[in-house]
């Protein structure tokens, strides 16, 4: 019999390395039945391991694993879900090919004389989906949703194969605050059927809504167990080990200098609609509006990775050639696109080589790549962006979330772009070094560079920038003043269109 | 975790010669591979061992090996080109066609041959990187057109070369001149990849082609020009081919392409992209040709020789395969 008093699950005094390197050490943390459980800690702190042990992908060295009071082991993954542990990772398990209702059937489709029995799973899908609320055609192929929904589809899926604990591993970051409540209703829900959940999640203000408790991890080390409805400031001093005196440290000079980036009624269709703005020198613009406004769409095209049908884009006074990425950069433009593991770094690549990736043909000579000088200067910028690595040559894929996306600002930095474009700069990127890139983009405005924020995080947008564009079904919906502007505010311009337009599909958000 | 902040090698921890060489030789399998290869043929079969034997070796090596080379950069970008076996033929057949039909002067023909790769491989690059076609089915086309086209030219029949293509298939003093224009393409394919932006571009195309068009690199142009110096290489392998015969065959070529996609893969490239070296492929090529040579010294049947060609390849990638996933 199991034990009434005992864990769901419980990992004690759970150590991991990976070569010479300890990543888990001596951690013990419980998951009770109808409680979520919040795992907190700096990307590196050992979270991503900790939710993979109890998920079956890594086994630990040393400790042990319980379920309802018993020593299990977990080989693999099939284990975990036969004892009900199912994850919800970040890189989500879809095939972007098949149906909606395929994927949630998917690995346990049902048959009917050795055929699909359609009806079936159908009916499977539809009751998974409901459970989140979630209303998409079954029989859309999952890749033409848009990442938000595309998400709900995964969680709908898991919770149909009977989880009785479940893995959260940051899965509010790409949903708008609209899916998260919803998202949040049915973990409550879950939780009055006693299903135990684990939470992660870079959202500190997401933790009293839904945590109960919060095991704070740094290092690889347990440091602390604390109620979720723990102050905000001390769950950042337990998680970073010191005090982070303001969260935006924004920094700005009193005057606007002169308009560096001019775009006027720039047009493409189904995308975005005569969208217009200037950027000043020493100036932090930023673009809220929710998922699927046309926000990337609109930052993509100013940079030139996709062309636009019509408007203009002008630069420094001169207009800038609309789809060419070469002379975007050249001129001193550059983008820091919004998902860095697929649009922006060679995973497989080093820091050096990722960071020189945009001098790599201006700083040649006859063709010959400048080794030793781009390696020099990497190694310059790196170091200025305290990017944290063993080498220079550390593949990027074993670097921290925060560290990446440093890389990718590094390569800016080196190749000395006035005017940076940022899509969702911060996203999986852990307290820490959300400041650090906040410092970064301060350093850009005070060195006489300017800023497009695009960004999904409406306390990022209001803290950072100098002025907000607020995007609405593919159109501006208005310029506010940062120092003016609410949350409330923003929220509403941003819904603004979409209210008077529900005709029109977004069609962006399938891109 | 901070470069500082690692904690320094323990006595324990630091690695003994012996493991340092079993990482070595984990990094360096084909490498092994052959060096054990020629152990095990020369306790075999002494005959294994003699200058004459290796230098064949060489020679049979060298066209594949060249191919191998122009296919290196093909895959290195995530890409696949089927055509070079039919690509070679081509190049070879046009140039003798200019020679005994058209009359061209022999020292001009070679060019003719490598100027009809190259054309060859840009064709297929620009219906890649501008028509959007996969590579695969690209290359797919090209090597029917390729073969089709040295058919039509040659009407069936072989065709003599010219004296100075001849020449590339012969030797000077001793020296074979096949291993001296392996050598040449290996040399280039090395300078390309390791030190040009040309090549560092190609890695990053393979690892992320959208952060490398983020980032401002030329992709598509990049893209025709690495299908066009595969082209070139597969034209100067057409060459050689023809000049060890003195004649462009028709049939010349057929499934060398499956031999230079197994070399460069033997070699360590991952058809996924962004990885391989101009060393990896050249001991492919050789590891192709040492088991061949081998197992016809010891008189195994051709045909079992695919057998043990095919194992081969299935454990080299298998092995490799394993060594990314203990890295991880």
């Amino acid at each position: 019999m199991p034990d009434e008093n005992a864990a769901l699950l419980t990992l004690e005094k759970v150590s991991k390395s990976f070569g010479p390197v300890r990543v888990i050490e001596d951690v013990t943390v419980h998951v009770r039945s109808g409680e979520v459980e919040v795992l907190l800690g700096e990307n590196g702190a050992g979270k991503s391991t900790l939710i993979k042990m109890m998920s079956g992908i890594y086994q630990p060295d040393g400790g042990r694993i319980l379920v309802d009071g018993r020593p299990v082991d977990l080989p693999d993954v099939k284990a975990a879900e036969r004892l009900g542990i199912a994850t919800i990772h970040q890189e989500l398990n879809l095939v972007p090919q098949l149906s909606v209702a395929e994927n949630i059937t998917l690995g346990r489709t049902p048959k009917r004389l050795g055929m699909v029995d359609r009806r079936r799973m159908h009916a499977i899908a539809r009751e998974a989906l409901d459970t989140i609320g979630l209303d998409v055609d079954l029989d859309r192929p999952v890749g033409e949703l848009g990442i938000a929904r595309q998400q709900l589809v995964e969680i709908a899926k898991a919770l149909s194969q009977d989880a009785r604990l479940l893995i959260l591993d940051e899965p509010t970051a790409a949903l708008t605050g609209r899916e998260i409540d919803a998202l949040f209703r049915v973990v409550e829900d879950l939780k009055s059927q006693n299903v135990g959940m684990v939470f992660i999640s870079h959202h500190l203000d997401e933790i009293p809504r839904i945590g109960d408790t919060v095991s704070v991890l740094r290092d690889g080390k347990f440091i602390a167990q604390v109620p979720a409805d723990t102050a905000e400031d001390e769950l950042v001093s337990l998680m970073v080990g010191r005090d982070i005196d303001e969260q935006f440290p924004r920094a700005r000079a009193d005057e606007r200098g002169e308009v560096l980036l001019e775009v006027d009624g720039l047009t493409s269709a189904g995308r975005f609609e005569d969208v217009s703005f200037t950027v000043h020198a020493g100036e932090v613009l930023g673009i809220a509006g929710l998922v699927g406004a046309g926000r990337t769409e609109v930052l993509r095209a100013v940079f030139g990775a996709d062309p636009y049908d019509s408007g203009s884009v002008t630069f420094q006074g001169r207009p800038l050639p609309a789809h060419d990425i070469g002379r975007s950069i050249g001129r001193g433009l550059g983008l820091v696109p919004e998902d860095r593991k697929t649009q922006g770094l060679v995973l497989d690549a080093g820091v050096a080589e990722n960071v020189g990736l945009a001098t790599l043909r201006s700083t040649s000579k006859y063709g010959l790549a400048d080794r030793r000088g781009q390696r020099r200067r990497a190694e310059g910028v790196t170091k200025q962006l305290a990017v944290r690595m063993a080498s220079l040559d550390q593949p990027i894929r074993n670097l921290s979330g925060g560290n990446q996306q440093k890389v990718v600002f590094a390569r800016w930095v080196m190749a000395g772009s006035t005017v940076l474009l940022l899509d969702e700069p911060t996203r999986g990127v852990d307290v820490g070094a959300k400041v650090e890139i906040y410092e970064l983009i301060n350093d850009i405005t005070a060195g006489g560079g300017a800023v497009v924020m695009v960004s999904s995080e409406l306390p990022e947008v209001l803290g950072m920038s100098d002025r907000i564009l607020v995007m609405s079904n593919g159109q501006a919906a208005g310029i506010v003043e940062a120092d003016e502007a609410t949350e409330d505010s923003v929220m509403s311009l941003a819904v603004s269109a979409v209210s008077s337009a529900v005709d029109t599909p977004p069609s962006a958000e399938a891109s | 975790m901070t470069a500082t902040t690692t904690p320094p090698a323990s006595t324990a921890t630091r690695p003994s010669t012996l493991r340092r060489l079993g990482h070595w030789a984990m990094n360096n399998g084909a490498l092994v591979g052959l060096i054990l290869l020629f152990i095990a043929l020369f306790i075999a079969t002494p005959a294994f061992l003699t200058v004459g034997n290796l230098v064949n070796i060489g020679i049979q090596a060298s066209v594949v090996a060249i191919l191998a080379f122009g296919m290196t950069f093909v895959i290195v970008t995530a890409g696949i080109d089927l055509s070079v076996g039919s690509v070679a033929a081509l190049g070879a057949m046009t140039s003798a066609y200019s020679f005994a039909e058209l009359g061209l002067p022999g020292l001009l023909t070679p060019l003719v041959g490598l100027l009809c790769g190259a054309l060859a491989g840009a064709i297929s690059g620009l219906s890649i990187a501008y028509g959007k076609l996969p590579s695969f089915i690209a290359t797919l086309a090209m090597m029917s057109v390729a073969r089709g086209l040295t058919l039509v030219i040659s009407d069936g029949t072989p065709i003599a070369t010219s004296e100075t293509v001849s020449f590339m298939g012969g030797s000077i003093g001793a020296f074979p001149v096949p291993i001296l224009a392996m050598v040449v393409a290996g040399l280039l394919c090395w300078f390309i990849l390791s030190r040009t932006v040309l090549g560092r571009s190609m890695y990053a195309i393979g690892g992320n082609e959208e952060a490398a068009r983020l980032s401002g690199l030329p992709v598509k142009r990049i893209l025709v020009v690495v299908y066009a110096l595969s082209g070139l290489f597969a034209g100067l392998a057409g060459m050689v081919l023809a000049g060890r015969l003195s004649s462009a065959g028709p049939q010349a070529g057929v499934t060398y392409e499956l031999d230079a996609i197994a070399a460069v893969v033997i070699g360590g490239a991952s058809l996924a992209g962004g990885t391989g070296k101009a060393t990896g492929t050249l001991i492919g090529a050789i590891l192709l040709a040492t088991i061949r040579n081998g197992l016809n010294i010891l008189n195994v049947s051709s045909f079992w020789q695919q057998v043990v060609i095919g194992l081969v390849i299935a454990l080299a990638v298998g092995f490799d395969v394993l060594r990314s996933k203990s890295s991880r």
